[in-house]
């Protein structure tokens, strides 16, 4: 299975890289975001609070949003014919969420590296643990976002995912601080995965490792991507009996 | 090479699209698996291929049973769907390779037996481009390629000349003559091609919703001078049939 997993991940990497200018314009809202709202949240906010958010933006649209390449591939055949190989279809799946979570780290250093030149200022062991959160919650998405795919209408992907991307950036906290939002939609931002990951990786980047909000962000993150990949891997074994 | 036993399916909804039947074909046989739209072929073809579970019967395909070894069946069949397989975009080259490791073979095996399956299919030279920039009889014959790339000891071929034009299907079955006159393989396949059917194949076997109507050499089936359209409507009904879709 690791070999088959490795060939297609393999395969998605050179794809990506045939497309660099999608890998931009996958980060371009976020990064509007950061170089026009940016200035303005910095007035009252830090960037250290702001770039977390972005990034689970970036996230969101990125992997939430992997699967049209599933769509792709069933309309045209290739997903078929790669069903009749003897690979097993957890690689089929993984193959895919990892060559997604490449772009979605390739995305995020990118936008890093503007939020720094803007004046974020992160401890460097805070970095690496927040994009380990990120790289793992981007698998789960990334995997659900195939189980969606597979199971809707190929027409409906495109609307309902966009549609679902708005509400979760909000909820998660994205660009204000939860804690600054009325009790209600406080209390339905806690359904939202994200917003204790949100929450983790922004303490992460304050350099606060040690806390509950880290804890809580790990476990979250951790538990949905398992799902996310569970389901995956459900609905790629059903669709293919 | 392909043995099954009451074979069925039945879709959720309770739609029975395969009710149930006996499928035998020997090593080197070219078996014609013909009958009107939405009459069973293709979910009998996918069940045979391990894309579908049957709900009914059991199945040996390629040495193997299908239900409790499908990935071992996998390994030894080769595959052409109804549509292409072909990503459009990207080139030939990188897919062969993909669909080659994906059947086990090193980077050196699939390029060695990528050269010769090209070159079987007049296709050497055309798998740096994409899908895209090639006609239908080639964006068929890659289709092919791909099936071939592992040297499968049996292949299926779902309507492999299906918009095609006359010079591009002859060719096409050319090569599947030469499949088997060059390499021994045993090849079960559907079509609408009636008169290219009963020259290309052994045997036909023809199924009507859902179950199998008739089966013999194309020479038993014409009984009473009888063309193999005539046989085929006789057995099946003049009425056009709607597109099952499954």
């Amino acid at each position: 299975m690791p070999r088959d997993t490795w060939v297609l991940f393999r395969h998605n990497v050179r794809a990506m890289l045939r497309q660099k200018a999608g890998i931009v314009f996958g980060a371009i809202q976020p990064l509007l975001f950061l170089v026009l709202f940016g200035p303005i949240f910095a007035t009252f906010g830090t960037w250290e609070t702001l770039v977390p958010g972005l990034i689970i933006q970036l996230g969101l649209m990125s992997t939430g949003m992997a699967g049209f390449g599933v769509v792709f591939d069933k309309r045209t055949g290739v997903l078929e014919r790669m069903r009749v190989t003897p690979a097993r279809r957890l690689s089929l799946l993984l193959g895919r969420v990892l060559g997604n979570v490449v772009t979605l780290v390739v995305q995020t250093v990118l936008l890093l590296a503007v939020a720094f030149a803007f004046g974020l200022r992160v401890p460097p062991a805070g970095l690496l643990a927040g994009l380990a959160l990120v790289v793992v919650l981007g698998a789960g998405l990334a995997a659900l976002s195939y189980a969606v795919a597979l199971t809707m209408n190929e027409h409906l992907f495109a609307p309902v995912m966009s549609t679902a991307v708005v509400p979760l950036v909000l909820l998660s906290g994205s660009f204000l601080p939860m804690s600054m939002a009325p009790g209600w939609l406080d209390a339905l931002s806690h359904a939202s995965p994200f917003r204790y990951a949100l929450e983790a990786v922004r303490d992460l980047f304050h350099g606060r490792y040690a806390t509950a909000t880290v804890a809580v962000g790990v476990a979250v993150t951790a538990l949905f991507t398992a799902a996310g990949l569970l389901i995956g891997t459900r609905v790629f074994n059903r669709e293919h009996a | 090479m392909i043995r099954t036993a009451g074979l069925g399916k039945t879709f959720d909804g309770g739609v029975a699209a395969v009710k149930g039947v006996d499928i035998t074909v020997e090593p080197g046989e070219i078996v014609g698996f013909l009958g009107p739209n939405g009459a069973g072929k293709t979910t009998t073809m996918r069940m045979l291929t391990t894309l579908l579970r049957p709900t009914s019967g059991t199945a040996t395909v390629a040495g193997h049973d299908l239900t409790g070894e499908p990935r071992e069946v996998r390994g030894r069949i080769g595959y052409v769907a109804q549509g292409s397989g072909l990503a459009p975009a990207t080139p030939l080259k990188d897919d062969l390779e993909l669909q080659g490791r994906l059947y086990g073979l090193s980077r050196r095996e699939v390029a060695a037996r990528a050269e010769e399956v090209l070159a079987r299919l007049e296709l050497t030279g055309l798998d740096a481009r994409p899908a895209a920039a090639l006609s239908g009889g080639q964006r068929r014959r890659f289709d092919i390629a791909f099936a071939l790339l592992h040297d499968p000891a049996l292949l299926f071929l779902d309507e492999p000349t299906t918009g095609l034009d006359p010079q591009s299907r002859a060719g096409l079955w050319d090569h599947i003559r030469a499949l088997r006159a060059e390499h021994g393989m045993t090849i079960f396949l559907t079509t609408h091609y009636l008169d290219e059917a009963g020259a290309l194949c052994d045997r036909l076997v023809v199924i009507d919703h859902g179950v199998i109507v008739a089966e013999g050499t194309p020479a038993e089936l014409k009984t009473g001078g009888r063309t193999l359209d005539d046989v085929f409507l006789d057995l099946t009904g003049r009425a056009p049939r709607e597109e099952a879709g499954r």
